[in-house]
């Protein structure tokens, strides 16, 4: 058998996983594998110009897709760089691949130049890392690393790959398959506890479905609108849920927890039932965990037996992947008599609905709203974090899976437009959102680059109020309004960056102008950066404070 | 309350930084660790004793069995098991106190593996509370060094 390079047997194990695309940068450490990859390569390289991108558009591809995401990046800075992309990753259980160039073995551990213990430090923020000390290894490494990431709690898994392997030579036979004895996740969720459930369900008279990004991941939207329909439960979803279940959906109460609807948190919070599905139970949903649905039982389906018990107790474990568990649930479910409570429900629909006061400022959540009606609803959004990110949860009303892209779990400033491309990336056909505010488009605004010569059409809606609105608003309401470095005063004129990159500027400071420019943006076959000068002030409401009860929520106007 | 966990893992360099790590990054406690080669030398065994609340130790079982170096975890506090560790002393033992030493020494069943003029340096293998109890009453002649190594653990019966 001829022997082939390390690079080569990493390419040509990426194309046997069905890789599409890799985000990337050079670097010492990595030159061979990108020299492998110069010529007659069927993978498409986008090259950013900052790491951090790199793994969020990997990302952005994974979560748009279903795929794993694949990054590349050098040793050292470069690899440090893509820490904050995987962490992301890692908290919301998105599955990448994040390949890192490293000195050669024999350097290992002599603080050689662009030398850092990846693995190290990304130990806590993957779901498992290898360090490749021979080339014979990299072929059974790669196939464990895709399997690893997309199977069972997807996550993000670290590839070191010092110079000498990707440039060493061996033996290449590709796998097929493989068995990691100590890694088997279940799928297929205990019969005895779905008919418990089931009856549980059929019993309770206030019940509330409540589902994350595991109904994403696992694809069980499809299922999740069956048990609906069949039982005439509400739904509430969270921030890495949205699209799950449809937005504009007669049952759908929208997103619970912080900035939830006040519907969602009131129906959780008087419930007798909760059917948790693929969710965790976070800070930012509960509130004050000992306030929490305080007469629910709960019903917790999840494929992380880590999740299940942990913030709160819960009376039906069911362990493994939401769809499998939904389809034989569905079999044997019955619908709740439940028709004083959806009737009360409906009620508080109509009292405490979203509502902002339009009162001829260019107001941010008219600028979503506009964007979700142009857009039907059928685009994909990516958001930053912040005000942002709450303003398009509430007011974009996303209707399929796979096509709100956040940073939930890490709250990652700067996720957003890179995550964008790695979604237009993934569907070159259809129309990518970033809803941006003007600090977080600032940490990744070098991407412009990317996009412009990719020509990846994505479009940018900064929601520019010259502050980082959240922090703002909490130093509002609860540091006396004391605006300690919330103020970002020198704000560049985003039209002329736009326009320096290559890239289409616009800017609109009155709400009769948003409809016409989302048009315009909408017809440009170019990368456009929409500057939105938004009421500068304008909070995020409902709001419950950090820590306090589902039911103390602030209302911005009654 | 104390547990007894124990862990077989692949024996791959890392796999102890992982567990490690998982224990200080979660704001978990180690008591005593010890890792030692099974009798099929690809994995290996660790021996947790860990202590908290119930949720906790649920926790800890969980999050270790979501690594996927780990092939199993197994709470020994909640089955019939055998415990022993092996302590190291080095005691002073001059002159008349020598005999005296060596008579606490015969009634633990320790062995004498060094000797000289000033010191004995006594190997005890038991449970916890042997353990404890031969180190409450060499105390006063003057404990010069001691060295544990953690608790090993085995389930009774077949």
């Amino acid at each position: 058998m001829t022997k082939r390079s390390g690079a080569e047997i990493l390419v040509e194990s990426l194309i046997q996983e069905g890789v599409e695309a890799i985000f990337g940068y050079q670097g010492g450490a990595v030159l061979p594998i990108f020299d492998a990859m110069h010529e007659k390569c069927p993978i498409q390289f986008i090259l950013v110009r900052h790491e951090q991108a790199a793994a969020h558009a990997a990302d952005g591809y994974a979560r748009s897709t279903g795929k794993a995401g694949v990054c590349l990046a050098t040793s050292g800075p470069g690899a440090t760089n893509l820490v904050t992309g995987i962490a992301t990753a890692y908290m919301d259980s998105i599955p990448i691949i994040a390949l890192t160039g490293q000195v050669p073995t024999s350097m290992i551990g002599n603080d050689a130049f662009q030398e850092a213990d990846i693995v190290g430090i990304t130990r806590p923020i993957t779901k498992h890392s290898y360090l490749v000390k021979e080339t014979k290894d990299l072929a059974r490494v790669v196939k464990e690393a895709f399997y690893i990431a997309q199977s069972g709690r997807p996550g993000p898994v670290l590839i070191d790959l010092p110079k000498d392997v990707s440039a060493g030579f061996a033996e290449h036979k590709p796998l097929r398959e493989i068995e990691i004895r100590s890694y088997k996740p279940t799928y297929s969720g205990h019969i005895g506890q779905i008919k418990r459930a089931a009856k549980m369900i059929a019993e309770s008279h206030q019940p509330v479905i409540y589902t994350g990004g595991g109904v994403i991941s696992s694809g069980a939207a499809k299922e999740l609108k069956v048990l609906v329909e069949k039982t005439g439960i509400p739904v509430t979803t969270t921030l890495m849920g949205l699209g799950g279940f449809p937005g504009d959906h007669p049952l759908s109460l929208g997103m619970p927890g912080m900035h939830g609807t006040k519907y969602a948190n009131l129906a959780i919070t008087e419930s007798d039932l909760i059917i948790a599905i693929g969710a965790r139970f976070d800070d930012r949903v509960t509130g004050k965990i000992d306030e929490f649905a305080p007469g629910a039982k709960i019903i917790h389906i999840d494929i992380d037996p880590t999740s299940i018990s942990k913030n709160i107790q819960v009376d039906i474990p069911i362990v493994g992947d939401a769809k499998k568990i939904l389809q034989e649930l569905n079999k044997i479910v019955t619908a709740p008599k439940i028709t004083a409570w959806t009737k009360k429900i409906k009620g508080w629909k109509k009292e405490h609905p979203l509502v902002y006061k339009q009162d001829g400022e260019l107001k941010p959540q008219y600028v979503v709203e506009q964007i979700c009606k142009i857009t039907k609803g059928e685009a994909i959004v990516t958001t930053e974090v912040g005000q942002n990110q709450m303003w398009a949860a509430q007011y974009y009303l996303c209707r399929e899976p796979r096509a709100f892209l956040s940073s939930g779990g890490l709250g990652t400033m700067g996720y957003g437009f890179p995550a964008a491309i790695g979604a237009q990336v993934g569907h070159p056909e259809k129309l990518v959102f970033d809803i941006a505010g003007d600090g977080s488009f600032q940490m990744n605004i070098q991407e412009l680059a990317t996009v412009v010569e990719n020509e990846l059409p994505v479009k940018i809606a900064i929601l520019n109020n010259q502050y980082l609105g959240m922090v703002r608003q909490w130093q509002e309401l609860f540091f006396n309004r004391r605006y300690a470095h919330t103020f970002l005063g020198a704000i560049p004129d985003f039209v002329k960056v736009a326009e320096a990159y290559g890239a289409v500027g616009m800017r609109i400071t009155k709400p009769e102008e948003v409809v016409p420019a989302l048009k315009e943006a909408i017809h440009t076959k170019k990368p456009v950066v929409m500057d939105f000068w938004i009421a500068q002030e304008e909070n995020v409401f409902p709001m419950v404070p950090a820590g306090a009860a589902l039911t103390q929520m602030i209302e911005g106007m009654a | 309350m104390k547990h007894t966990i124990s862990v077989l893992v692949e024996n791959r360099f890392g796999v102890l930084a992982r567990v490690a790590g998982l224990f200080s990054g979660r704001g978990y406690n180690i008591d005593s660790l010890c890792v030692g080669e099974t009798v099929d030398p690809s994995i290996s065994r660790m021996t947790i004793v860990t202590h908290g609340d119930d949720r906790v130790i649920e926790q800890i079982e969980k999050q270790l069995n979501r690594l996927i170096d780990v092939i199993r975890v197994n709470d020994l506090t909640q089955e019939d098991h055998v415990e022993r560790e092996l302590v190291l002393i080095k005691v002073k033992a001059e002159n008349e106190k020598r005999r005296d030493v060596m008579e606490i020494a015969n009634i633990f069943r320790a062995k004498v593996v060094d000797v000289n003029p000033k010191t004995l340096t006594l190997e005890i293998t038991g449970d916890e509370e042997k353990i404890n109890a031969i180190i409450e009453l060499l105390k006063p002649y003057n404990i010069k060094e001691l060295v544990r190594t953690g608790k090993i653990a085995i389930t009774r019966g077949e």
